[in-house]
């Protein structure tokens, strides 16, 4: 098995296995157990833990820190780190912060822009893009060197990953655009939430068309609907995302009481139709303030027990 | 083109009510272009402000003068014997203008007329859009002639990012995605191919970042 870092994650993927992960967000505030409280309910039923980046830019704890929290519980974080309110001064910095409480994932994003969330007067950095942050993190891990040139003493071990939306505008470079990532040193995606399945899977194709599925690991990213007025909602008002009529209606017309279980159900289905789907190596199931119904998804979608590697 | 906007009136009055003697200069470039400090609006500001001073029974001196350039020494010159006639002067120009007639006339103080927005064109009359943020390295060779620098709100140099939708930007429907743009034109040129070339980091330091730039071009110099 050839991995390049002591990521659980990377070797779970390296076996062959299918992978599964997860994400907390932060809380708006400094009490530690918002975080492990979260982790606690999902641990045993996933491989890593995503933790955010002040998503939707609205001002959290930090990332790294609620990630410390996860290392000390035991488990595996996967760092996120969003360009928009770090120079790469700071980036390389909190990256040899995280590798110094041997942290070994890290999703490489550009971020929200901040006029949506809290700050929306503050300036944001962008001095480096989400490419340019994964080929930071690979100059650093594989060279050992900082971007300026100078030696790194214990360079940092990241396994690094990146975000994918297979259904984003313009489609003519989704796939391109995957490439190029591939070309920067991603070596995990985890994409956005899926729900147009039959979109998902020609893309997959042309995805596999030019190989690109043996280059990079693709956890396809899935999302339950707590309530038909959430399917909505992400159908029209989520940049990005692509939910189909007939799954707004197969949410609307189920009861009110029932519209939890049948959004777990469909869950549930996408996932056991995605394991048959060559070059998808796993699974990063996002409950949105809902981890509780983490367990659940990935019993009855047969990906538990979780390997021990 | 440097495009600016005007300031609130208000913001203006707060300024210069301290004085009775006022000059507004205008500038006859990039600002008379836009609209916001030609001969024509420093006209229709000193109406403004003589009607304002007036129902508020204030006595206000308000002379009018529109100038070739106000970046330029030359033209600043021109009202060197009248400078001392006035409490003030109310510039119309861009912020160069401003800070180039402060350095000029040390005693006098000036005031800014307009708000200075950015490199830019008219797109159509009354709306103008940014170009340029003046990084001082320009990439436009690589992105088929759309500047994501300028244009994108996260200046992406390897774009889009998510945000992007039906070719609009996630900040605004009315806002162009610069990276539909440069793919678009990539594809018009026949250059598509040229999306999966990485853009390597960027050297900021010829940008704000590395501080106060000067351009010194011994070649020209006298």
């Amino acid at each position: 098995m050839n991995v390049k870092t002591p990521s659980k994650l990377e070797k779970i993927l390296a076996s062959g296995q299918l992978a599964v992960t997860s994400e907390c967000g932060p809380p708006r505030g400094s009490d530690p157990e918002t975080i492990t409280k979260k982790a606690e309910l999902i641990k045993d039923y996933v491989d890593a833990i995503n933790i955010t980046d002040n998503q939707t830019s609205v001002t959290r704890m930090c990332s790294l820190a609620a990630c410390i929290r996860l290392k000390l519980m035991g488990l595996e974080p996967i760092l996120q780190m969003v360009t928009r309110d770090r120079n790469r001064l700071a980036l390389q910095s909190d990256i040899l912060g995280a590798a110094s409480f041997d942290i070994h994932n890290m999703l490489c994003l550009s971020g929200d822009h901040q006029s949506f969330g809290d700050c929306a007067q503050g300036q944001n950095v962008h001095d480096l893009d989400s490419m340019q942050l994964i080929q930071t993190v690979r100059h650093m891990r594989d060279e050992g060197k900082f971007l300026g040139g100078d030696d790194i003493k214990r360079p940092p071990q990241m396994f690094v990953g990146a975000a994918a939306n297979p259904f984003a505008d313009p489609f003519e470079i989704r796939v391109p655009r995957l490439a190029k990532k591939i070309a920067s040193g991603v070596e995990f995606i985890q994409t956005q939430c899926i729900y147009n399945l039959d979109r998902f899977e020609e893309w997959m194709k042309l995805v596999r068309d030019r190989g690109l599925h043996e280059k990079v690991h693709i956890l396809a990213g899935v999302t339950p609907f707590k309530s038909a007025g959430m399917a909505r909602y992400m159908k029209n008002r989520v940049p990005g995302m692509d939910v189909p009529d007939d799954v707004v209606k197969r949410m609307a017309d189920t009861p009110k009481e029932k519209q939890a279980d049948e959004g777990i159900n469909i869950c549930v289905e996408s996932i056991q139709r995605l394991k048959e789907v060559e070059g998808v190596h796993g699974f990063h199931v996002m409950a949105i303030e809902w981890e509780e119904k983490v367990p659940g998804i990935v019993e009855r979608a047969g990906l538990y027990p979780r390997p021990e590697v | 083109m440097i495009v600016a906007d005007k300031k609130p009136i208000e913001e203006i009055i707060d300024e210069i009510k301290r004085h009775t003697k006022i000059l507004i200069l205008g500038c006859n470039e990039c600002v008379t272009v836009c609209e916001s400090g030609g001969k024509k609006e420093v006209e229709i500001l000193a109406s403004a402000l003589r009607m304002y001073f007036t129902n508020n029974q204030q006595e206000m001196l308000i002379d009018e003068h529109t100038l070739e350039r106000q970046c330029d020494h030359e033209y600043l010159e021109e009202i060197r014997d009248r400078i001392d006639q006035y409490d003030a002067v109310l510039s119309l120009a861009c912020g160069v203008g401003v800070q180039f007639m402060a350095e000029k006339y040390h005693a006098t103080p000036v005031y800014p007329g307009v708000n200075t927005c950015f490199l830019g064109a008219t797109e159509q009359r009354g709306l103008w859009t940014e170009r340029c943020q003046a990084c001082g390295k320009c990439i436009l060779a690589s992105t088929g002639g759309i500047c994501p620098v300028s244009r994108c709100a996260k200046r992406i140099l390897n774009g889009p990012c998510g945000g992007s939708t039906n070719g609009k930007c996630e900040l605004s429907k009315d806002l162009d995605c610069a990276w539909q743009l440069i793919i678009d034109r990539l594809k018009a040129l026949g250059r598509l191919d040229d999306y999966e070339t990485v853009y390597p980091i960027k050297d900021w330091s010829t940008d704000r970042a590395g501080g106060p730039r000067k351009v010194i071009r011994e070649d020209v110099q006298v």
